[in-house]
């Protein structure tokens, strides 16, 4: 009866070249040892761009260039000064926002809406924060002088291109290290526009390099013996590799990892809004968030009204074009992210949980998976245990609140959580017991670059995000 | 207790019988966390409604406008006026919808009647002592049955917020029942004035409380104190009608009133609607909109979709 | 008149409040006394008795840690005397007695400073507060055998880990005895579990162990081991101290890092509204 009529947001605002260069000392250079990759758009499979991969040798062109203006420029620079040049990114991220988030969606297969509405000005707000500790150092609690640690290899995933590159670079850069930062090779655009606006601002060559590639590249930058300091979010297994990597030097190391957070739903929750934090909690980005709320744990009084009034909201969600405004679930970010998808969403139901999806249309081109819930579920569950990565709900139930921790925690991460109660006292009880770096009451995926953000256990550690985010690049 | 909706149908209709069965039925509604509710309605009105999707929404919406003027300086001429421009939105373009009703104080009544009369067009009449409801049942009633005497097929009651806010909610539930009685077969549409209950949790116990004791419509607000109709207090309200009739299998309507001015906001309440309750409710038989300068701009937006040029306000009808 | 004979001490492992041998029956002799000599089994009954009592002490609230804490210096000053007699210089007793005070004081004032109010940008109440991060293996430093075990202890334990720590190979006297402090002391067992012996039969263990969160490679001098350890450590994620330097100075202000390197920040989010 009402039919949304399709509401894409133009392309023409962003400029995509056909080929990139890597972004080392100031300039876009050809690699000297690496190839090249294609990006390509996720919900078209169309070819985006040519992107050079760096090899060893580029790695280490990148790594000295960062060395150089660390000890010549960035380093011996007044933070005031540091300050505003951060200040000025955060600026031009504010005024070229549309491109950057139109961009972000091409490349990610992210909605529009989100990336408009959520990623972009998260990333100016980044810029901003730590912009403003540039000179405030120490005051940040960290001792009277707290100095940088050097060179920064940063190493980033796909399912926030350029939030995680803001929560990388802006922290060390504040805090007066030069940084490499290797973007996920399904998504390296934004980061290669990002350089442009390095350029744009006249940030010091070399404070900021961007080399993309895919794990080899990555290793390469990890293991470079001339960096001080490695950050990576991404993988458990990958962050177990590079944490092994670093073993034995003195690199300063944070990792921001995977998660399987709990989603915890008591019989006196504001059930309407609880709902809106389920599906945004799982359905946000694809499901592609180290922190969604991928196991609803629903208390059994309530288990059949949440999951009556939860399939009824999936079914208003609208699948498709990324750059449409009306789109909720956009494309599944790689073919490979897909199938991995595939692969556990068939477990899931050949151990016996029921599955459940609203009816639709997927489009024929691209990589898509429709919002699906598996209900039946138990801990001994594949689908209860590993993370998913994508728009995959793991249903529980619990009868009391001891039983909801014991579940809550019974994972090897501990990334963030959810409680969604009316009892004050039920929320901080919970909140105390959760092995989570972070717990969302009432509410669900809030970031702020004032928040601290990471993991207990297996999701990593380190915190990023507000001043403790700034403990990472310090050498405290 | 909890109202689920799942739960017996025969339960609810007992609840008016003791103050204590009403209580613990709303105080076991699911709470509303305001800064929830306010962000799914935000996220509503982040809908791109564009072509053939709005130019389907601006008819709609005019077709469900309640057409109102509620003045100590309404007259005669006034109200016809009024009355045939909602006949006629356009009278440049035949094509254009009539709206749902037209809305007046019961004095008015009489005069609208006489332009209204067999065109389809539903009259309206606020009543029951509006907007303070601050008068004798008694007094309250003979405003409804003379309203309805005079020729409203509609009746816009307000509740008792002082009762409500104090937690009588049997009065509450009495008056609204005494009101539907004298409506006869004239839709009773009951006024929470949601901008005096202050909280969601309260709108939300006022929508049930309304629907229990009969009401057809639940509405926002009288326009006459600062905070009308808003998109989390009528998504709230929305919740509610959708809620009550899987508990209950009666369908009650819903009129968000005061404060919706522009065919931009118009649109984010159909959506809302759309995507709150469904298609059911798209139809003015179950949703309208109490506004008066929303029509001119509906209008505006509607010759813009046809001629591709926009307009301006000296191109439409005051009245 | 004969001389008295003497009764000498059986220097025993210190795990879940208790005092056992070995349970592989070893021991070694060291500074002329036979000490236990803990095996791999040793070390996981230890991270056991650890884990056991994380509940208890990190639920504990920070006053009584504190409390706790100031008591263990309160014992330590009445037995400086036996730390003298051990070899311990009576400087180093102090600063190890006053390192305990220190500490103490932080339980409830860390929180505080490490912790706080963020303001986001959104009607919500956010707060970010640390928490122990668990069970935490420390080797501690080969020297000096008190100070350095207790500057490892104590910042582990006043915020609420629970620590296995390797003593010193070559001056465990001292920390067994440290144990006998602790263990009259009002600490709950299994708060501090003690193990004497080889650091490359029980520590690799330790850093293998999935039910470890943090070790402290403090008192690990051979790089290639720190270096292994490190990469066992990997396998769960631990947080990891790295090997203090060698020319570290122990009576210098050990500043939060100790503390703060085996915490977890916990952030809580929660809508404000009516």
């Amino acid at each position: 009866m009402f039919e949304y009529a399709p509401a894409p947001e133009s392309r023409s605002v962003v400029d995509v070249k056909p080929s990139y260069g890597l972004f080392v000392n100031g300039e876009f250079v050809d690699p000297t040892d690496g190839g090249s990759f294609k990006s390509i758009n996720p919900a078209s499979e169309e070819v985006l761009a040519e992107v050079a991969e760096a090899g060893a040798q580029d790695v280490d062109r990148a790594v000295r260039a960062a060395r150089t203006a660390y000890e010549q420029v960035w380093g011996p620079m007044p933070g005031r000064d540091r300050a505003k040049y951060l200040f000025r990114i955060a600026r031009i991220i504010q005024e070229r926002s549309r491109e950057l988030a139109v961009l972000e969606s091409l490349d990610n297969g992210k909605p529009i809406k989100e990336s408009r509405d959520v990623d972009v000005p998260l990333v100016a707000a980044h810029f901003f924060y730590y912009a403003g500790w540039a000179d405030k150092l120490p005051h940040a609690g960290f001792g009277a002088n707290p100095q940088p640690l050097g060179v920064a290899a940063q190493v980033i995933p796909w399912n926030f291109p350029l939030l995680m590159l803001a929560w990388k670079i802006a922290p060390a850069l504040a805090a007066g290290n030069t940084v490499v930062l290797k973007p996920a090779e399904t998504t390296p655009l934004t980061a290669l526009l990002f350089a442009e606006i390095c350029q744009q601002a006249d940030l010091p060559a070399g404070v900021v390099n961007i080399v993309t590639g895919a794990g080899d590249t990555g290793r390469a930058l990890v293991e470079h013996p001339g960096v001080d300091k490695v950050a990576f979010t991404g993988s458990t297994d990958v962050g177990r590799a590079i944490a092994r990597a670093v073993a034995g030097t003195r690199k300063k190391l944070t990792l921001e990892l995977g998660g399987k957070a709990a989603n915890i739903v008591f019989d006196d929750a504001p059930i309407d809004q609880a709902v809106e934090g389920i599906v945004n909690g799982i359905f946000f980005n694809q499901g592609h968030v180290c922190c969604a709320g991928s196991r609803l744990l629903v208390q059994e009084s309530v288990a059949d009204r949440v999951l009556e009034s939860l399939k009824r909201r999936m079914a208003q969600l609208r699948v498709g074009d990324p750059l449409d405004k009306n789109t909720d679930i956009g494309a599944i970010n790689s073919a490979a992210q897909l199938a991995r998808i595939r692969e556990l969403s068939e477990a899931g139901a050949a151990e016996g949980a029921q599955r459940w999806s609203p009816p639709c249309e997927l489009p024929e081109r691209g990589f898509w998976f429709a919002p699906t819930i598996f209900t039946g579920v138990t801990q001994a569950h594949r689908i209860a245990r590993e993370e998913i990565f994508g728009p995959v709900l793991s249903v529980l139930t619990f009868r009391t609140p001891a039983e909801a921790v014991e579940k809550a925690n019974n994972t090897p991460y501990g990334l963030s959580a959810g409680i969604w109660t009316d009892k004050g006292s039920r929320i901080l009880w919970m909140a105390d017991r959760l092995r989570a770096g972070v717990v969302w009451a009432n509410t669900f995926n809030k970031f702020d670059p004032t928040s601290p953000f990471g993991g207990y256990k297996e999701s990593g550690y380190g915190r990023e995000g507000g001043r403790h985010g700034l403990e990472a690049y310090l050498n405290v | 207790m909890t109202a689920t909706p799942t739960s017996a149908r025969s339960d609810l209709s007992e609840l008016g019988r003791s103050e204590t069965a009403l209580r613990t039925f709303l105080h076991g509604l699911p709470g509303v966390d305001q800064v929830g509710a306010e962000q799914r309605a935000a996220q509503l009105g982040t809908r791109s409604i564009k072509t053939t999707a709005k130019a389907q929404a601006i008819d709609l919406a005019i077709r469900m406008v309640d057409l109102t003027t509620l003045e100590g300086a309404d007259t005669p001429g006034k109200v016809r006026a009024l009355a045939t421009k909602a006949l006629r939105p356009d009278p440049a373009d035949p094509s254009c919808p009539h709206v749902g009703a037209v809305c007046v104080y019961p004095s008015m009544v009489p005069y609208v009647a006489e332009v209204l009369r067999g065109s389809g067009v539903h009259l309206a009449s606020v009543a029951t002592a509006f907007p303070s409801g601050q008068a004798p049942l008694e007094i309250k009633l003979a405003d409804t049955r003379a309203a309805v005497e005079a020729g409203a097929d509609e009746i816009d009651m307000v509740i008792n917020r002082g009762a409500f806010l104090a937690g009588r909610y049997q009065e509450v539930y009495d008056e609204i029942v005494a009101t539907k009685e004298a409506c006869g077969d004239a839709h009773l549409k009951v006024i929470l004035e949601t901008g005096e209950l202050t909280a969601y949790d309260n709108v939300r116990r006022a929508s049930w409380l309304a629907m229990l004791a009969g009401g057809d419509f639940i509405k926002t607000s009288t326009g006459k104190v600062p905070v009308a109709a808003t998109m989390p207090v009528t998504l709230v309200m929305l919740e509610a009608v959708r809620d009550f009739r899987a508990a209950t299998g009666r369908q009650v309507g819903v009129k968000p009133a005061g404060g919706i001015k522009t065919t931009k906001d118009a649109i984010k309440y159909l959506v809302m609607v759309n995507e709150t309750v469904g298609p059911d409710w798209l139809d003015p038989d179950w949703f309208r909109f109490g506004a008066s300068s929303l029509l001119n701009d509906l209008l505006m937006q509607r010759t813009k979709l046809t001629t591709g040029v926009y307009s301006g306000p000296d191109y439409f009808t005051l009245d | 008149m004969s001389e008295r004979v003497a009764v000498r001490k059986t220097y025993k492992l210190f795990i879940g409040g208790k005092f056992p041998r070995s349970e592989s029956g070893r021991s070694y002799i060291v500074q002329d006394s036979n000490v236990a000599l803990a095996s791999r089994k040793d070390a996981r009954d230890a991270v056991v008795a650890a884990r056991a009592a994380v509940k208890g002490w990190a639920g504990a609230t920070a006053y009584n840690r504190g409390q706790i804490l100031y008591r263990v210096a309160e014992m330590l000053e009445g037995r400086r005397e036996q730390f003298v007699a051990l070899g311990v210089p009576a400087d180093e007793v102090y600063a190890a007695i006053d390192r305990w005070v220190w500490y103490a004081g932080w339980s409830d004032k860390l929180p505080q400073v490490y912790g706080g109010a963020n303001p986001v940008a959104g009607p919500y109440f956010n707060l970010s507060a640390p928490e122990p991060t668990g069970v935490v293996a420390v080797v501690a430093p080969e020297a000096p055998a008190l100070l350095g075990l207790v500057s490892v202890i104590a910042p582990a334990v006043v915020t609420g880990n629970t620590v296995v720590v390797a003593a010193s190979p070559s001056t465990p006297l001292a920390a067994v005895t440290l144990a006998e402090v602790l263990a009259t002391s009002d600490l709950p067992g299994g708060v501090v579990n003690l193990l004497t012996g080889r650091i490359t039969e029980t520590v690799p263990t330790l850093a293998a162990h999935m039910d470890v969160n943090a070790i402290d490679l403090t008192g690990v001098t051979d790089a290639e081991l720190a270096a292994d350890l490190e990469i066992k450590a990997a396998q769960n994620l631990k947080r990891v101290l790295r090997p203090a330097p060698a020319d570290h100075d122990w009576y210098a202000d050990p500043g939060l890092t100790r503390m703060t390197a085996l915490l977890e920040t916990k952030t809580v989010w929660h809508p404000k509204g009516v």
